[in-house]
C-alpha cells in the first residue's frame, strides 16, 4: 500500500523548500534533519474515512438497535483518535506526513498533510468526540430525543470533515472540507425540526454559505489565477508568502476576503449564526459549536495568516492592523453581550465568539509566540468550553433549567457538575494551574513581541469580563438558596453518561496545564 | 469501428424507424428498442471520443456519400466532424438520452397511454437531431438538424395534456422565428463566402479579410439572434417555462437538460470555428454589451425562479438563469470563461437531468409538483430526495459536485477579464439558488408547512399522517436512472480534471486571452 502512495506522490514535484527533503517510508527516524522531511502515509486518509464507515454502521443499526448504533459511533471515535494519536510521535520528531489523494484540479491536488498545528487540532477534535459520544448517549436518551440515528450519522460526518480541514495541505482542499462541514452540520442544527430550529438553521446556512460562496470563492480563484502565472498550488508549505507578489491594495482585499470569508471563525459582524445555532441539542453545541466547527473557522484563518500570507508579507502590510482591531473589538463586544444573556447556552455562545477572537488575534499578531498561542488556545479553550457546555446540558437533563437565574441552590444538588463548571470557567478565564492560562500567556507574549502593549490591555480587560459573566453562574449555584424549592436537599445528578465526560474534561483542563510540553512543541513555540 | 461517428446518429435513427414500425404491431416493443438503440449510440459516442482523443489532429471526420472536400472553398460535401468539443457534447446528448430512455417506461405508459408507438420514434429522432447538431461540420446541415430537433420537440411536448398544446404553439412560433433568423444569416454567409462548411467559412474569412464586411456583420447578428432565441436567453425565454412545465415527464427530462445547452454549443461553435475569434470579438461589439445583457438575464431569471411555487416552473427559470451563466462565460472573452462555459454545458446537463428525473418521481408519488406536496417527503422516499439534493447542491455550486467546478472557472474567467459585473451577478444568483434549494430542503426534510407554523407537537412529531411517513420508494426503473444521474454529477465533479484537459486541448489553438496583470 505504501508503495502505491509513494508512486502517486513521486510524480508530483515538491516545491522549492521541499526539494532537499528526504522521502522515506518508515516511521521514527533516528537522525535529526534540518529540513522537515516527508513521510508518505495513508493514516490521515484513514482518520478522514473512519467516520464514514461508522456512519454506514450507524445507519445499518438504526433506531431499532440503539445499543449497537452507539457502539458503532464509539468505536469510530476511538479508532479515529487512535489513528490520530499514532501520528503524534512522528510529528514530534519533526517530520510531516503527506497523503496525496487525487489530482482534482490543474496544478492543485487534493492533498492531506499532517503538521504540528493540524495534528494538535485533530487530536483535540477526535479525543473530545469520544467524550461527546458518551455524553450524547446520556443526553439523548435522558431526553428521549427523536431521530437519533440521523443525529449520530451526521455527527460522524462532521467529524470526518473536521479531520479533512485539520489535515488539508492547500486552500482548495481546505475549502472543500469547509463546505462539507457546513452542509453536514445543518441537520444537526435543525434537529428539533420546529420553528426555532428552522430560524436557527436559516441564519446558520445564510451566514456560512454567503461568506464562503461570495467572499471566499472569489479570493480563492483570485489566488488560483494570478499567483505565479496560474501555476501556483496554493500549498501551505511551499507557496507561503507568494501573495507578496500582489500589489498592496490587492493584498489587503484578499486578507479581508479570507478573514471574513471563513465565517465559522465567528468574527464580527459575521457572528450571529453561532448564537442562532444554539437551538441544536447540547452535544452539538458542545462539540461542534465550541470545538469542531468554530475551531475549523479559526484554524482556517490561522492557516491563511501563517501559511498563505506568512509573517514576512504580513509585517509589510498595513491592513493587518485593522484585522487586529476587528479581532479585539469582537473580543470585547461579545464579552459585553455575554454579560447580558440569561440563557446559559447563549451566554456560553457569546463567550465562544470572544474566545475565537483571541485565536484570530493571535494569528494576526504574526509573531512566533502569537500564532503559537493561537494554536494552543484552540486546544485549551476547547477543553474548558466543552466542559461548560456539558454542564449546561447536564443541568438541562437533570432539572430542565436553561436560564442562569434559575440555577440557585443547584450546587448542592449537582456538586460534580457545578464543580466541573467552576473549573471550566476558571480555565476559560485563564487562571493557573489550568490550561487556559498557558495560551493566554503566549498570546500576551506574542503581542509584546510586536510592541503592541494595547493588545495586552485588551486581553486583561477581556479576562476581567470573563470573570464577570462566568463566575456568577457558579456563585449563584453554590451560594444562593432557592427559596421556592421545597424539595429536601439531596444529590440529583444527571445520568452517569453525562457526568463522567464532563468530569473528565474538567480534569483535562488541569492535565493540559501540567503536560503542556508536547503541545508547545506541536504549536511551534518550543523546538 | 471506423465510422463510429456516423453510427451515433444512425442508431437512434434506425431505432426510431423500428419503433414506429414494430410499435404498430406491439406497443410493448418500443421501450426495449429505444433503450437498446441508445446503448448502442452511447457506445458509438464513447468510441468516437476515444478516436478523437487518439487522433493526431484531435478530430474525427466523416463525409456522407464520400464527396470531395479538398477544393477551395472547401465544402461541397456533407461533413460530420467530431473534434474534442463536438465529441464531448455528443456524448452528453446520447448519455442523457440513454438515462432518460431507461427512465421512460412508467411515465410514458401513464401520461401518454396507448401512444408509445408515436412517442418513442419522436423521442429517438429528437436525440438524433441533438446529437447531429453537436457533430455536423456544415452550417446549413446545422439548420436542418436544429429543425429536426425542434419539430420532434414540438411533438414531444404537445403529446401530453391540453395545456401543453397551447405552450407548444408559443414555442413553435418563437422557435420558428429563431431558426429562420439563423437560416437567413447562413444565406448571407453563403453569398459572401461561397461555402457552407464551417471550416471552409473560417478559411475564406481569413484569406479574403472579410472581417469588416457589412454582409458578414449582418450575418453574424442574424445568426447570433437566432441562436439566442433558440437557447431561451432572457428576454427571449418566454417559450421555455410553460413548454417544459406542461410537457410530459419524460419529455421535460430529455429537453430541459439538452436543448438549451446544445444551442450554447452552437454559439461557441459559431464564435470559435465558423466566424473565428478575431471576427467575433474584435470586429463586433458583442463582447462589450453582452455581459451586461447577461447580468440582466441572470438577475431577472433568478428572481422569477424565486417567485415560483411549483418545482417544474422553478427549474425552468433556473435553466434560463443557467443559460445566462454560459452565454456570459463566452462573451467575457477569455480562456477561463470558455472552459467554464463548456464545462458548464456538461455539468448543467447532468444536474438538470438529475433534478428533472427526481421531479418526475415526485410528480408520480404526490400527484403534484407544487411546494405544498413536498412536506416531509424525506421520510417517505429518502433515496429520491438524496438524488434531488445532489442536483440542488450542484446548482448551488458546492464541492465536490460538478457545478462547483464549472462555477469556479466562470468566476475565474470574470476575474481575469475584469468583468466585475459578471462576477457579482454569479454571486447574486448563487445566493438565490441557496435560498431556492434550502427552501425546498426545509419542506422536504423539516416538513415546513406553507404558512410556516408548526403543525406537529414537536420533538420529532411533525404532524404528518402515517401514510406520509411510511417508506415507499419510487419504482426501480425510475430510481436507478436518478441515482445514476446523481452519481454522474459527483463523478464529473471529482474527475473534472479529465474533462477540463480535453476542453483545454480543444481551446489551445484559438489563443484566447488568459490575462496578464494582477
Amino acid at each position: 500500500m505504501s508503495c502505491f502512495w509513494h508512486h502517486l506522490t513521486s510524480q508530483r514535484g515538491l516545491g522549492t523548500k521541499m526539494s532537499e527533503a528526504v522521502v522515506i517510508d518508515s516511521v521514527t527516524p533516528t537522525v535529526e534533519l534540518l529540513a522537515p522531511w516527508v513521510v508518505e502515509d495513508i493514516r490521515p486518509l484513514i482518520a478522514f474515512l473512519v467516520p464514514w464507515l461508522g456512519m454506514i454502521g450507524i445507519m445499518w443499526a438504526g433506531e431499532k438497535r440503539p445499543n449497537l448504533r452507539e457502539t458503532f459511533t464509539l468505536v469510530a471515535a476511538v479508532i479515529q483518535s487512535t489513528v490520530v494519536l499514532s501520528m503524534v510521535p512522528v510529528i514530534l520528531n519533526g517530520a510531516i506526513i503527506e497523503c496525496h489523494v487525487w489530482q482534482i484540479f490543474t496544478h492543485v491536488p487534493l492533498l492531506l498533510r499532517v503538521d504540528g498545528p493540524g495534528i494538535l487540532f485533530a487530536c483535540v477534535a477526535s479525543l473530545l468526540w469520544i467524550a461527546t459520544t458518551v455524553y450524547a448517549i446520556g443526553y439523548m436518551r435522558g431526553l428521549h430525543e427523536h431521530a437519533q440515528t440521523r443525529f449520530y450519522s451526521f455527527f460522524a460526518l462532521s467529524l470526518s470533515a473536521t479531520m479533512g480541514v485539520a489535515f488539508s495541505a492547500n486552500l482548495l482542499t481546505i475549502y472543500i472540507f469547509y463546505e462539507m462541514l457546513s452542509i453536514s452540520t445543518f441537520p444537526l442544527v435543525t434537529h428539533m425540526q420546529d420553528k426555532n430550529a428552522r430560524t436557527g438553521g436559516r441564519t446558520y446556512l445564510g451566514y456560512l454559505l454567503f461568506t464562503s460562496l461570495c467572499l471566499l470563492l472569489p479570493a480563492l480563484s483570485w489566488c488560483y489565477v494570478w499567483l505565479d502565472g496560474g501555476k501556483v498550488t496554493m500549498d501551505f508549505l511551499t507557496d507561503t508568502g507568494k501573495i507578496g507578489f500582489f500589489t498592496e491594495p490587492t493584498q489587503i482585499i484578499l486578507l479581508v476576503l479570507f478573514t471574513f470569508g471563513f465565517a465559522k471563525a465567528g468574527l464580527m459582524p459575521f457572528h450571529s449564526w453561532l448564537p442562532g445555532a444554539m437551538v441544536a441539542p447540547t452535544p452539538v453545541s458542545a462539540l461542534l459549536h465550541a470545538v469542531a466547527v468554530v475551531k475549523v473557522g479559526v484554524f482556517c484563518v490561522y492557516r491563511v495568516y501563517t501559511d498563505v500570507f506568512g509573517p514576512e508579507v504580513l509585517a509589510k502590510m498595513d491592513g493587518e492592523d485593522w484585522m487586529m482591531l476587528v479581532a479585539c473589538a469582537t473580543i470585547l463586544i461579545s464579552s459585553l453581550i455575554a454579560l447580558s444573556q440569561d440563557n446559559l447556552k447563549r451566554r456560553l455562545a457569546f463567550s465562544t465568539i470572544g474566545q475565537l477572537g483571541y485565536i484570530v488575534l493571535g494569528a494576526t499578531l504574526a509573531t512566533e509566540q502569537g500564532s503559537g498561542g493561537a494554536v494552543l488556545h484552540i486546544a485549551m479553550h476547547a477543553c474548558g468550553k466543552i466542559t461548560l457546555f456539558f454542564c449546561a446540558g447536564a443541568i438541562f437533563v437533570a432539572t430542565g433549567k436553561k436560564y442562569v437565574s434559575e440555577l440557585r441552590g443547584l450546587g448542592r444538588k449537582m456538586p460534580i457538575t457545578m464543580g466541573a463548571f467552576l473549573i471550566g470557567a476558571l480555565s476559560v478565564i485563564g487562571l493557573p494551574p489550568l490550561g487556559g492560562f498557558i495560551s493566554k500567556w503566549y498570546l500576551a507574549m506574542g503581542a509584546l513581541d510586536r510592541d503592541a502593549a494595547w493588545v495586552v490591555v485588551v486581553l486583561l480587560v477581556s479576562s476581567l469580563l470573563n470573570v464577570f459573566y462566568l463566575l456568577p453562574v457558579a456563585v449563584t449555584a453554590f451560594f444562593r438558596k432557592d427559596e421556592t424549592d421545597n424539595e429536601p436537599i439531596g444529590i440529583k445528578e444527571a445520568p452517569w453518561a453525562c457526568v463522567v465526560p464532563l468530569a473528565l474534561t474538567a480534569v483535562g483542563c488541569f492535565v493540559l496545564f501540567f503536560l503542556s510540553d508536547p503541545l508547545l512543541r506541536l504549536a511551534g513555540i518550543k523546538d | 469501428m471506423d465510422n463510429a461517428i456516423a453510427w451515433i446518429l444512425l442508431f437512434p435513427l434506425i431505432g426510431s424507424i423500428a419503433c414506429a414500425l414494430l410499435g404498430m404491431v406491439n406497443r410493448k416493443l418500443c421501450y426495449p428498442i429505444s433503450v437498446l438503440s441508445m446503448v448502442a449510440a452511447t457506445w458509438a459516442s464513447v468510441e468516437t471520443l476515444f478516436q478523437a482523443v487518439a487522433s493526431p489532429t484531435a478530430e474525427v471526420s466523416y463525409i456522407f456519400g464520400g464527396w470531395v472536400l479538398d477544393l477551395f472553398p472547401r465544402g461541397v460535401g456533407i461533413e460530420f466532424r467530431a473534434d474534442l468539443l463536438g465529441a464531448l457534447i455528443a456524448l452528453v446528448v446520447v448519455g442523457v438520452g440513454l438515462i432518460v430512455s431507461m427512465y421512460a417506461k412508467l411515465p410514458v405508459e401513464k401520461e401518454t397511454p396507448r401512444k408509445e408507438a408515436l412517442y418513442y420514434p419522436l423521442f429517438l429522432l429528437q436525440i438524433t437531431g441533438l446529437a447531429g447538431i453537436a457533430l455536423t461540420g456544415d452550417a446549413f446541415n446545422l439548420y436542418v438538424l436544429i429543425e429536426v430537433a425542434a419539430l420532434t420537440g414540438y411533438g414531444l411536448i404537445a403529446i401530453g395534456s391540453n395545456r401543453a398544446a397551447a405552450a407548444t404553439f408559443n414555442y413553435l412560433i418563437l422557435g420558428t422565428i429563431g431558426a429562420s433568423l439563423y437560416l437567413l444569416g447562413v444565406g448571407y454567409v453563403y453569398i459572401k463566402t461561397g461555402t457552407l462548411n464551417m471550416v471552409g467559412i473560417q478559411e475564406v474569412i481569413a484569406t479574403n479579410g472579410l472581417h469588416d464586411s457589412p454582409t458578414m456583420q449582418v450575418a453574424f447578428v442574424l445568426i447570433g439572434l437566432g441562436i439566442l432565441i433558440k437557447m431561451a436567453f432572457f428576454p427571449f425565454h418566454a417559450w421555455l417555462p410553460n413548454a417544459y412545465s406542461s410537457a410530459p415527464t419524460t419529455t421535460s427530462c430529455l429537453l430541459a437538460p439538452l436543448v438549451t445547452k446544445v444551442m450554447i454549443y452552437v454559439m461557441i461553435r459559431m464564435v470559435l470555428t465558423v466566424f473565428g475569434v478575431e471576427f467575433s470579438f474584435e470586429s463586433t461589439l458583442w463582447s462589450e454589451f453582452m455581459p451586461w445583457l447577461v447580468v440582466i438575464a441572470i438577475v431577472c431569471a433568478a428572481v422569477m425562479a424565486l417567485a415560483q411555487r411549483e418545482i417544474k416552473k422553478m427549474l425552468a427559470y433556473l435553466i434560463v438563469a443557467e443559460v445566462g451563466y454560459m452565454v456570459g462565460g463566452v462573451w467575457i472573452y477569455n480562456y477561463y470563461g470558455f472552459i467554464g462555459s463548456i464545462f458548464h454545458i456538461i455539468s448543467d446537463a447532468c444536474m438538470t437531468l438529475c433534478l428533472f428525473l427526481a421531479t418526475g418521481i415526485i410528480l408520480r408519488a404526490c400527484k403534484t409538483t407544487h411546494f405544498d406536496g413536498l412536506r416531509g417527503l424525506f421520510s417517505k422516499m429518502p433515496l429520491t430526495m438524496i438524488g434531488f439534493f445532489v442536483g440542488g447542491f450542484s446548482i448551488i455550486g458546492l464541492p465536490p459536485t460538478c457545478g462547483f467546478f464549472s462555477k469556479w472557472y466562470l468566476i475565474t474567467g470574470g476575474m481575469v477579464a475584469e468583468r466585475w459585473e459578471y462576477m457579482v451577478v454569479l454571486m447574486f444568483s448563487t445566493m438565490i439558488m441557496v435560498v431556492l434549494f434550502f427552501r425546498l430542503i426545509e419542506r422536504i426534510h423539516l416538513a415546513v408547512s406553507e404558512s410556516g407554523e408548526d403543525l406537529g407537537k414537536g420533538h420529532g412529531d411533525l404532524g404528518l399522517t402515517k401514510e406520509q411517513t411510511t417508506f415507499e420508494e419510487a419504482p426501480l426503473s425510475m430510481l436507478i436512472p436518478l441515482l445514476l444521474a446523481a452519481s454522474i454529477v459527483m463523478i464529473i465533479g471529482i474527475y473534472n480534471q479529465e474533462v477540463v484537459d480535453q476542453i483545454e486541448l480543444f481551446l489551445a489553438p484559438f489563443n484566447l486571452p488568459k490575462g496578464t496583470g494582477h
